[in-house]
């Protein structure tokens, strides 16, 4: 059996609901203009905004590498997409776009996230870092400038997502061993075949900091 | 992806109001057009809407329902896991490694490091199976209405070898494998509000009762809590991961074993399957095999022997049998014995 929701009264049978008369008079909000009139209150109370978005685009504020930006997206944009196509920053990549390879991952409140299977819409206000995000001062981090220096990077397609990783690693684990390096790393998939190259930048990138 | 309407729920009543279908629902041929569904972390729900699968309406959001991925001990209750509890925090609960290892261990081996960070507790037991043919978009299965195993007769080797009827697909959920173990309850909210707890065990459907889903949730019914029930004195356990890679795969064959041990002697005994059969599978023959009897090489092996007596491999899936044989004793010898870092199993010294 299927439970059906109940539909708000439509144009079809001719009425307006009251959730329709109240946002084309503009208020959003019922509670703030009726609040504390009686049975008024009680009916303000049962009838929220509706809070649906989409399914076309809509305004949204996402909080990026310490910046607020405006997008306008529809409900469907990945993270990902809308970090690299609306907001340019294409360091961000998307291989597999299926969760598996992980080349596509950012920070959201500092920890390691996939934003390929992140929807932009339901970031709210947390704050996403991505690889442009790590360099401060002009200067590259640790782990950019061991990668650099290890030529730990081929086609450099799963360089952004690795050093995603580590550097979350550094963070919370200042000295690793080089097992602790591989099983934070296990989900970063490389064609290339760079993970010798990888394993060693970031030890390397340990000591120096 | 199919255009999409969002809610954002902040608290279990207004969700359950938004939502009218289950993703499984969404997946049949007479699927509602309208439907809205949860959405937890959506690393199973957007992967079956990518490929075309699932087109739902409206994605109902609960991830951020204030309470819902707390976790909390009560010493008659048991430990509550709220349902959005996440695999990495499964992982990092120091109550769970001591009283519950198998849990532990299931989360700690699923999928990668930046998944876990973000798959929920409940949203991995309600994912569909990774049968490829059912994954894919252009092969209509039996299990997508069609008349068709294409399993059967095709690349079987990741499908089940036991208590399958003509779909022969397997479960997905690893932390399912040791939730039954530990005989965990899911604790269900219906759409009244109404709070049922269900035994792990009576949760999950089997394609030969109904080919269209794999749980027996219900539209809007909303998995609040999973509850362990206290661990007896004496009780240990552990789990075991077998897949082609070490990291990122899905397991070829998975155990979790769950004991009351008496000195060497086993006193109850729990043996649950994964990767075996189109829902965890607890092996009697494997239970009958230990309980009662000391614990030794010779018991342990008879016990992964006694499993794999009502094997019927399918024509690609035979090499399944020698490893469930090895890994089911491999954990009943593990029980009890102070945990090596799990992790050091899973990833030896050098893999370059
Ligand atoms: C590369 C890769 C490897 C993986 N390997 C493993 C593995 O080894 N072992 C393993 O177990 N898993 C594995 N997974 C699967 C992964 O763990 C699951 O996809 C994930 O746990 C799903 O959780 P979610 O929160 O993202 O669920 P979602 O995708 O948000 O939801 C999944 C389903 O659950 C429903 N749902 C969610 N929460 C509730 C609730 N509270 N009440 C009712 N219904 C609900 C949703 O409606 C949907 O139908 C792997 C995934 C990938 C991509
Ligand atoms: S095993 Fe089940 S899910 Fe897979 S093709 Fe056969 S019917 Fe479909
Ligand atoms: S692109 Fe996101 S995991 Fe592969
Ligand atoms: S450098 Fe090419 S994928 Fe890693």
């Amino acid at each position: 059996m299927k439970y059906k929701r109940k539909k708000p009264k439509t144009e079809k049978t001719g009425r307006i609901s009251r959730r329709g008369f109240l946002k084309g008079a503009g208020i959003t909000a019922a509670g703030t203009v009726l609040a504390g009139s009686g049975v008024l209150k009680l009916q303000a109370q049962t009838e929220e905004k509706d809070k649906t978005l989409g399914p076309d685009a809509v305004n949204i504020k996402i909080k990026v590498n310490g910046h607020v930006r405006q997008l306008s997206i529809e409900p469907r944009t990945t993270l990902a997409d809308a970090l690299r196509k609306e907001l340019q920053l294409t360091g961000v990549k998307v291989g597999c776009n299926r969760g598996a390879c992980s080349a596509c991952t950012v920070w959201i409140d500092g920890i390691p996230v996939l934003s390929c299977m992140t929807l932009a819409v339901e970031v709210g206000d947390k704050e996403v870092t991505t690889i442009e995000g790590l360099a401060k001062d002009d200067r590259l981090n640790p782990v950019q400038e061991a990668f650099m220096e290890h030529d730990a990077t081929q086609c450099g397609f799963c360089t952004s997502g690795m050093i995603m990783t580590a550097t979350h690693l550094l963070e919370h684990n200042p000295s690793p061993t080089e097992k602790d390096v591989k099983v934070a790393l296990s989900g970063n998939f490389c064609r290339c075949g760079t993970h010798p190259k990888v394993f060693d930048a970031i030890l390397d990138a340990a000591r120096k900091m | 992806m199919n255009k999409f309407s969002w809610y954002e729920a902040t608290s279990k009543v207004e969700a359950q109001r938004e939502a009218n279908s289950t993703v499984s629902e969404t997946i049949q041929p007479d699927a509602d057009p309208e439907a809205a569904v949860f959405k937890a972390s959506g690393i199973d729900l957007l992967d079956l809407m990518k490929e075309g699968l699932s087109k739902p309406a409206k994605l109902v959001s609960i991830r951020n329902i204030p309470g819902m991925d707390e976790v909390s001990y009560n010493k008659e209750k048991g430990l509550r896991l709220g349902a959005n509890v996440t695999l990495a925090g499964i992982t990092a609960n120091p109550q769970i490694k001591k009283n519950y290892l198998a849990l532990h261990q299931a989360a700690s081996h699923a999928a990668t490091p930046p998944i876990r960070n973000m798959a929920t507790l409940a949203g991995n037991l309600v994912q569909r199976t990774h049968c490829w043919y059912f994954r894919s978009k252009e092969l209509v299965c039996f299990r997508k209405g069609s008349s068709t195993c294409f399993a059967h007769v095709g690349e079987n080797e990741n499908h089940a070898i036991m208590s399958y009827g003509y779909c022969v697909s397997i479960h997905s959920s690893s932390l399912a494998i040791a939730l039954t173990a530990f005989d965990a309850i899911v604790e269900i909210t219906d759409k009244n509000g109404k709070i049922k707890l269900v035994p792990m065990k009576e949760f999950f459907v089997l394609p030969s009762v109904d080919r269209t889903r794999e749980t027996i949730l219900k539209p809007a019914e909303l998995i609040t809590a999973v509850i362990l029930p206290e661990p007896k004195t004496h009780t240990v356990s552990y789990y075991i991961k077998m897949g082609s890679r070490r990291s990122q795969d899905w397991p070829m064959a998975e155990v979790a074993v769950v004991a009351g041990l008496s000195g060497e002697k086993c006193k109850t005994a729990n043996v649950v399957l994964g990767a075996a059969a189109p829902v965890p599978f607890i092996s009697k023959a494997a239970i009958d095999a230990i309980t009662g009897k000391t614990i030794n090489e010779t018991t342990a092996t008879a016990a992964g022997e006694a499993a794999m007596q009502i094997a019927v491999p399918l024509s690609k899936n035979g090499y399944k049998i020698p490893v469930f044989k090895t890994i089911i004793k491999r954990a009943i010898l593990s029980l009890g014995k102070p945990p090596e870092n799990v992790i050091d199993w899973a990833l030896p010294d050098r893999i370059h």
